[in-house]
């Protein structure tokens, strides 16, 4: 892997949220939202950060966003392919020279646009901060950007209640687009809209792909939309990753039980396949006091009892396919073509 | 185009304060009360030529005089435009009790731009035309006079002058001090939030009404009225601020995480840019609602000093000065009209509050 | 047989000052108990309302203005009668003791129909002894047994527990308690499982089946999610814009629809025979203006099958029979000179 040019690349990133409780704020405890997190993203490629609420993917996107410091381990950035950045020890200063290079997408489309600006305002923001364009280019800069995402010129002027999420998840395309990025991290951009408007998004997203040549983190709870998506996929659980592998090996040869277990249980339009779900006990762990041994083992089927004493590391089983249990070699787990998929 | 695609492009087009009006505009009392504040604050403005006669005017022979009636029907009957009879002062020599007695031989209509008391308009000109009047010697007094003969309708409109600059000026300081010290607060966090939190527990345990008497007892007593009209404003504003400042504190705390915030951030922008772009303009309304809101306080809170005689003294005229005239059972027994500035105290306190809701109903249009 | 609900004609309007919201416009639908009716539709479809009309909460300025709510009763030999919901005071006493009684409701977020101040239990308790006759021990031992069905480990300790103390999955575990310690006819799940990660989803569901074959209620589940829908319904009714688009059996609608729309809604997910990244079927245009009336096809314009055909503009609405309980409302398929 050494040899391929990397864009992004976490090692062994943590993040630790303190709890604290009365009066002179003592720390109790820690919430372990994320918990030794490694994986790289590659140029123009996009990499699905799956996981249930509560695993930490969100707080990953927001750490390569440089909004939470890392408690521990780096994130190395290389945005031109030369000179790279540790974006977990960076100054702000530095910070805010990386701007340009990552930009990000939100869930919420009435959430993420200030009500009190008109879209022109937004779109020109980054524009004039960063001093790209001034004057004339800044309109034409403006006007490419509304064309690339799909809405037309005579909008600038309204302000964001005049649109529809749809539309305004395309404004928040268009103002992550603006300073050229070299990533985007795409945080659910999609689960708050309707299935019809949500492949719009989809469409949009994978045709500026293809255009611009970026990469995209991916983040998502949606199986589905995700294996359309990526390339290549990490699959988080309680803090950590449990299966990280190329898109087909992990749909059709999981390796996790975990993997397994979701793919079953996305929901389908296909009556005959529910027989086959798997159905998990119990819920989530509590990422403030997660199991000892692996985070997944009180809700797993094939638990033994080295799961609740050992952590599983995540190993590579197959070439790029990575997975953290420890009889990944020996269980012949039910892959989405066997399930018939699902998906 | 029809006028149904007019009236949507004109909505799609709209900016937050015009979607704040229109929605502000069904609201019918909060129009009610807007019109009232409207109307009170330009009466006070312009109070020497809305007035008939100057505040410090002093009519001997009408002293304690009620209401001036107003007739449209003269002795035998006929129809005139309104007028009044001139009164004359009738004191019962055996009991002492004042009487006034019409003289309804002469006629005076209520004319509009009389000449009157002279007066110094804001120290700009100087004239005599008052908005309405009746010849000399009848006298028209719409609310009656008071101990000194003075006109108690020209009163209420100088003193409401004063109490409502009062609760404007004061809301102001407190806005600056509010704003300012919760913006810190909630901006910056950490220990300038501990110890700037801590300062308003304090402040807001102190009983208001004793602590407003202490610090106006340290005033000295021979200081001129506008002194004390501005330390009593300071005063008020002291305790005020603090409301105003944990309402800035939470909505920044609330607004610093909103996705809009940290995409501006993202998108590169700097501290006094996302203050002053994107948090600032996201409350004002919020703001203006807590600010309007707080004004009947000031205002109550000058009568309420004024009244207890701690606050305002004579010459100056408030509201709460007029009311301290009516503080024993007997004169509101025999001169009832004096209470009437208390109807304009509920009147500007009543109106403010029905603005202030409304405009809370109305500055969140994307809150459904 | 008398089905536990048979809706006819429902009408609920909303008189705005903008103009009248056609939220549900001429939506008819039977089921029958044990069975599952789900209920499919975009965000201002008009879905919810339809739950809302039935228990009679439609928030004001709603008003049912047209239609039959028939819910099956027994009198008191026991033969079946039909009570007309439609027609009942909404705030009246029969209308509160059908509701929880008769008909119960669960929600996307249970934290809204749990009291943050007591503990579960108790409100589970309460809304039994509100509807049954029975001393506090009784109602309390039926709801601990409550609690064990649905799911919830250690009931006798959990009981005691407040709302917040529970994890998204456990309350509405225990919001579906409270919905069936009555015994309902009639279920209404309006959107129970949104808020849900697909693990806890799949246990929701699952809970659900097995509760109904336990006892034998009838179940309108609505949702956007069609995977959730077709796993959990007997029949579906596809709505938009308050209109129903195309009501068939779950088998027949997920493998030979009809309705474009269905079929547009259908392709716009991501499935197995959808080549990775490639472009997805999408709904072009949005919805009408919700103040607009329109007496044919409220589709037409996005639809891509009509190709802007008058027809479907002009005909007026009707949903035509064209299998074994499989209605459509397309002028494509139904008009049968439609060229």
């Amino acid at each position: 892997m050494s040899e391929t040019e990397v864009l992004l690349e976490l090692t062994d990133v943590k993040k630790h949220f303190p709890i604290r409780k009365g009066v002179f704020k003592k720390v109790v405890a820690h919430v372990k939202a994320v918990d030794g997190v490694n994986f790289t993203i590659r140029p123009g490629e996009t990499v699905g950060l799956v996981g249930e609420s509560g695993c930490g993917k969100s707080t990953v996107g927001r750490m390569i966003m440089g909004a939470y410091r890392p408690t521990a381990g780096h994130i190395w950035f290389k945005p031109d392919g030369k000179q790279r950045t540790d974006i977990a020890s960076a100054e702000p200063s530095e910070i805010r020279a990386l701007r340009p290079y990552v930009q990000m997408v939100f869930q919420d489309p009435f959430a993420s646009l200030n009500p009190r600006m008109t879209i022109r305002e937004i779109l020109a923001e980054p524009l004039v901060v960063n001093k790209v364009v001034r004057g004339r280019a800044l309109e034409d800069r403006i006007r490419e950007l509304v064309e690339l995402v799909g809405l037309k010129i005579q909008h600038l002027g309204r302000y964001p209640h005049a649109f529809s999420g749809g539309q305004r998840q395309r404004i928040s395309i268009a103002r992550a687009l603006a300073l050229y990025p070299r990533l985007l991290v795409a945080d659910e951009p999609t689960s708050a809209l309707d299935v019809s408007v949500q492949a719009q998004i989809v469409n949009l997203a994978l045709e500026i792909q293809d255009r611009i040549g970026l990469a995209y983190l991916f983040i998502s709870h949606d199986l589905g939309l995700v294996r359309h998506f990526s390339k290549r996929i990490v699959l988080m659980y309680v803090g950590k990753i449990v299966e990280y592998a190329p898109a087909e090996p992990l749909f059709n040869r999981p390796l996790h039980p975990y993997t397994e277990a979701l793919m079953s249980n996305v929901p389908t339009t296909r009556p005959e396949l529910v027989g086959r779900r798997i159905i998990l006990k119990g819920e989530p762990a509590d990422p403030i006091n997660p199991p000892a041994g692996c985070p997944f083992h009180p809700r797993c089927n094939y638990a033994q009892e080295i799961c609740s004493t050992v952590v599983p590391e995540l190993r590579e089983i197959e070439p790029g396919h990575l997975s953290a249990c420890h009889f990944a070699e020996s269980l012949n787990l039910t892959g989405c073509d066997a399930l018939g998929c699902a998906i | 185009m029809n006028e149904e695609q007019q009236r949507l492009e004109k909505y799609l087009n709209a900016s937050t304060r015009q979607l704040v009006w229109w929605r502000y505009k069904k609201h019918t009392l909060a129009m009610v009360g807007l019109a009232f504040v409207v109307g009170l604050y330009l009466a006070a403005l312009f109070c020497e030529v809305l007035a008939p006669y100057d505040k410090d005017s002093r009519f001997f022979d009408s002293v304690y005089s009620p209401p001036s009636q107003v007739r449209i029907f003269d002795k035998d009957g006929a129809i005139h435009r309104p007028f009044v009879y001139e009164t004359i002062l009738d004191i019962d020599m055996e009991t002492q009790k004042m009487s006034y007695q019409e003289n309804t031989d002469t006629m005076y209509p209520i004319k509009f731009f009389v000449r009157g008391d002279h007066y110094e308009f804001w120290g700009l000109w100087r004239s005599d035309v008052h908005l309405f009047g009746v010849d000399k010697p009848a006298r028209l007094f719409v609310f009656g006079t008071d101990r000194m003969g003075r006109d108690l309708f020209s009163r209420c409109f100088y003193g409401s002058r004063i109490s409502l600059s009062i609760g404007m000026l004061g809301v102001f300081m407190s806005l600056i001090l509010g704003v300012t010290l919760g913006g810190v607060s909630g901006y910056m966090g950490g220990w300038a939030d501990s110890v700037i939190q801590r300062v308003i527990e304090v402040i807001r345990c102190f009983p208001s009404i004793p602590l407003w008497m202490g610090l106006s007892a340290s005033m000295p007593p021979h200081w001129p009225g506008l002194k004390v009209y501005f330390v009593i404003t300071i005063i008020l504003s002291l305790i005020g601020w603090t409301d105003l400042a944990r309402m800035v504190r939470g909505k920044l705390i609330a607004l610093r995480e909103e996705e809009f915030v940290l995409a501006a951030r993202f998108a590169g922008a700097g501290h006094l840019r996302i203050i002053f772009r994107h948090l600032l303009p996201s409350f004002t309304s919020h703001i203006i609602v807590t600010v309007t809101l707080a004004i009947p306080g000031m205002v109550l809170g000058e009568t309420a000093l004024s009244f207890l005689g701690i606050g305002l003294r004579p010459p100056v005229t408030s509201l709460g000065v007029l009311l301290k005239e009516a503080q024993n059972v007997t004169t509101i027994a025999l001169y009832p009209w004096l209470l009437i500035p208390v109807l304009f105290v509920i009147g500007i306190v009543l109106s403010f509050n029905f603005v202030g809701d409304g405009l809370r109903d109305a500055v969140d249009p994307y809150s459904r | 047989m008398v089905p536990a609900l048979d809706v006819r004609d429902l009408r609920v309007h909303f008189l705005l000052d903008e103009g009248t919201v056609r939220a549900v416009d001429g939506v008819s639908f039977s089921v029958e108990p044990g069975k599952t009716l789900g209920i499919v539709g975009e965000s201002g479809s008009g879905k919810s309302v339809i739950g809302q009309s039935i228990l009679r909460i439609v928030p004001s300025p709603g008003k049912i203005v047209r239609g039959e709510i028939l819910l099956r009763m027994e009198n008191g030999q026991g033969e079946p009668t039909q009570l007309d919901m439609a027609q009942i005071e909404s705030h009246g006493r029969l209308a509160r003791s059908i509701r929880g009684k008769e008909i119960a409701m669960i929600f996307q977020e249970p934290m809204n129909s749990f009291s943050p101040v007591h503990t579960v239990g108790s409100q589970i308790v309460e809304a039994l002894r509100l509807h049954a006759d029975v001393s506090p021990q009784e109602a309390r031992n039926r709801t601990v047994e409550m609690l064990k069905k649905v799911g919830i480990p250690q009931p006798e300790h959990r009981i005691g527990a407040y709302p917040h103390e529970l994890s998204g999955g456990m309350r509405q575990r225990a919001m579906i308690a409270m919905a069936l310690v009555c015994n309902p006819r009639i279920l209404i799940a309006d959107e129970p499982t949104t808020a849900l990660d697909v693990t806890i989803q799949a246990q929701i569901i699952d809970l659900l089946k097995k509760l109904q074959e336990e006892f034998g209620m009838a179940i309108l589940f609505i949702s956007h999610n069609l995977g959730v829908i077709s796993e959990i319904s007997h029949e579906v009714l596809v709505v938009y814009f308050g209109r129903v688009m195309e009501h068939a059996p779950v088998d027949v609608l997920f493998r030979e629809a009809l309705h474009p729309y269905t079929k547009a809604l259908l392709r716009s997910v991501p499935g197995i025979d959808t080549p990775v990244r490639s472009h997805l079927a999408t709904i072009e245009g949005t919805l009408p203006d919700p103040y607009a009336n329109i007496p044919g096809c409220p589709f037409f314009g996005r639809c891509m099958e009509c190709e802007g055909r008058t027809v479907c503009r002009d005909d007026p609405y009707s949903l035509t029979k064209v299998g074994p309980r499989h209605f459509v409302a397309c002028p494509r398929i139904c008009v049968a000179d439609f060229a």
